[in-house]
């Protein structure tokens, strides 16, 4: 896919982000729409996967270590195929597959059930590491928000997987600044995050995470990276592509309401006319 | 007359992973730097590719069993009691119980027969903890024969399995040819028909004892061995309320939330009798030898023996 389907892919997305959270009447739009343009990325271009084969053995993992944004996954995993895109507005309700977190029981393409922080990534680190003892060539993707990496389990995470030298792993941040109870450098701050990254072993790139040429820079990089994994940190803007959400740390979870939802759309529909004309 | 063999059902653990880890390629054994302790060192001397130390991050263990399960592999996560079902209990919860995976967790040192390291080590809570899991498994041998057993059993099931293992050595009590252990199934040790003894773990041993004190004082005991305790065995269970008019439950565990428990649940729904809970009375443990401690918490055969006595002839 080149970069100008890939921009028009995650501008469906983060519609599909936005109507299935003014469906639901709850969930968290801010980080999925800052997510949006990673996740399309790692669905459209990069990740060996078979929508017709959700199962099958050699595919490529995903772990959506904050899986509060899984409006983000489900929107991808929809619009490849695994589901019917109805089925967005069915998110959090009650008897419905789309849960307010991932469930892979339940959900078509869903690698792991995940949303208590800072457990995603130990998985995705079990799961590059199983690749390692038997050989095989699957590599393994896991998103985390920049508030997420206050938990200490990511850290005993990241400590084995630099120790392991798991080089199939990508750990990739979603580092839109904001955390529930204000700015993650306010909070709690977990700057530098490249440094402790590093210090981990890790190979460190920091990009523009809404920008899809330095996005496939660093997936491109982090593949050619041996020896040891690779922590993408991908700066980006809470609520993108939606005018009154961006950097509003009141949406990071409150579904837009009926007014607020046509505005979004609108302004979602005025991104995807701009990259028709192009 | 020979004396009666003793092995610690952590040593049984090791044993029984070295032993299926060559017939299982799939087989991953996971530490948290207590391989020694834990006895999965029996395992990585055998098969060191396989066995994984993750370090002292028991959460992170967690997760990579979880990892490991999603991609093929049996993982056997391994710790003290205290860290796998406690420290780690939310991502127990929620990294395995809720996806329901296929792991296997081994929790060694549990209850108050750890002794000397005394109250943070000495877990009693464990069952009650995995108990209100949806759909874990929990195991809890008696001896070294129940405890390969059952480590069999929980490689054969598919889904998670929390094994409860203790770091004394126990005398061996199943030792005999027809023995077969069959996962959610209790068993009778002894008939008795005044009153019943349902038992699990080290405690298996020691009703046993008991029950032959009381026979000497004319009191009839039945004797249940109750290794699985999730899911329980209701039928076994319901015939000794019935039969018995009044069920004794022991374990070396809180008295809240395991074994006797467990045993409640089943009888006040199916067959209301008393139900008497021995074990640890809502109290932390301490510091001392391990057979001082179980004399001293009144869980050893006079303990038993007493408590059931002194109820029976009141």
């Amino acid at each position: 896919m080149n970069k100008l389907e890939l921009q028009k892919s995650a501008n469906q997305l983060r519609k599909h982000i936005v109507s299935s959270l003014h469906a639901a009447k709850s969930g968290h739009p801010g980080g999925s729409l800052s997510a949006a343009d990673i996740v399309t990325y790692l669905y459209f271009e990069e990740m060996n996967i078979d929508p017709k084969n959700p199962e099958k053995a050699d595919r490529d993992r995903f772990v959506l270590s904050k899986g509060h944004v899984a409006p983000a996954l489900y929107g991808v995993l929809a619009q490849k195929g695994y589901f019917p895109e109805e089925e967005l507005l069915n998110l959090r309700k009650t008897g419905e597959m789309l849960q307010g977190h991932p469930d892979m029981k339940g959900t078509p393409g869903v690698d792991m059930s995940a949303g208590s922080l800072g457990q995603g990534i130990s998985v995705a680190v079990g799961m590059a590491l199983s690749a390692k003892l038997s050989g095989d060539d699957y590599r393994v993707y896991t998103l985390l928000g920049d508030g997420e990496i206050e938990e200490g389990q990511v850290w005993e995470a990241a400590m084995f997987a630099g120790h392991r030298q798991l080089d199939n792993l990508v750990v990739i941040i979603d580092n839109n600044d904001l955390q529930i109870d204000g700015s993650v450098a306010d909070v709690c701050s977990p700057y530098p995050i490249a440094d402790k990254f590093e210090a981990f072993n890790f190979h460190v790139i920091t990009i523009d995470g809404h920008d899809f040429d330095a996005i496939d820079a660093a997936f491109k990089e982090a593949r050619e990276t041996k020896g040891v994994p690779t922590a993408i940190i991908a700066k980006t803007t809470k609520g993108k592509g939606v005018s009154f959400m961006e950097n509003q740390v009141s949406w990071h979870g409150t579904a837009p309401n009926d007014e607020q939802y046509a505005v979004a759309m609108a302004d979602l529909e005025k991104v995807g006319e701009a990259l028709c004309q192009k | 007359m020979s004396e009666i063999k003793k092995i610690a059902t952590r040593e049984s653990y090791g044993n029984a992973l070295a032993e299926l880890g060559a017939e299982h390629e799939d087989l991953i054994v996971l530490d948290a730097d207590l391989a020694a302790a834990t006895k999965t060192g029996i395992f990585k001397k055998a098969f060191p590719e396989r066995h994984i130390d993750c370090g002292i991050a028991e959460s992170n263990m967690m997760g990579i069993a979880a990892g490991l399960s999603l991609t093929g592999k049996v993982p056997f996560a391994s710790s003290f009691a205290m860290f796998a079902a406690g420290r780690a209990f939310e991502q127990v919860r929620n990294t395995i119980g809720y996806p329901k995976l296929n792991v296997k967790i081994g929790a060694t040192h549990a209850g108050i027969s750890v002794g000397e390291d005394g109250a943070t080590h000495q877990c009693n809570e464990d069952i009650a903890l995995m108990r209100t899991i949806p759909g874990m498994v929990i195991i809890n041998p008696s001896d070294d024969v129940e405890a390969r057993a059952a480590v069999r059993a929980a490689y054969e099931h598919k889904g998670p399995v929390y094994m409860r293992f203790g770091r004394l050595a126990v005398p061996v009590i199943n030792d005999r040819e027809d023995y077969k252990f069959e996962l959610g199934k209790g068993v009778t040790l002894r008939e008795g028909k005044d009153i019943t003894i349902v038992a699990t773990g080290l405690e298996v041993g020691y009703a046993l004892e008991a029950a032959e004190k009381l026979a000497a004082d004319g009191i009839d005991a039945r004797v249940i061995n109750i290794h699985t305790i999730k899911p329980i065995d209701e039928e076994i269970i319901i015939k000794a309320a019935q039969e018995t008019k009044k069920i004794y439950t022991v374990e070396e565990h809180s008295i809240i939330g395991g074994l006797g428990s467990a045993v409640c649940d089943v009888v006040c729904e199916h067959a209301p009798v008393p139900v008497y809970k021995i074990g640890i009375r809502d109290r932390f443990g301490e510091s001392g030898p391990a057979l001082e401690l179980i004399h001293k918490f009144e869980l050893d055969a006079e303990g038993i023996y007493n408590r059931i006595r002194t109820k029976e002839l009141s």
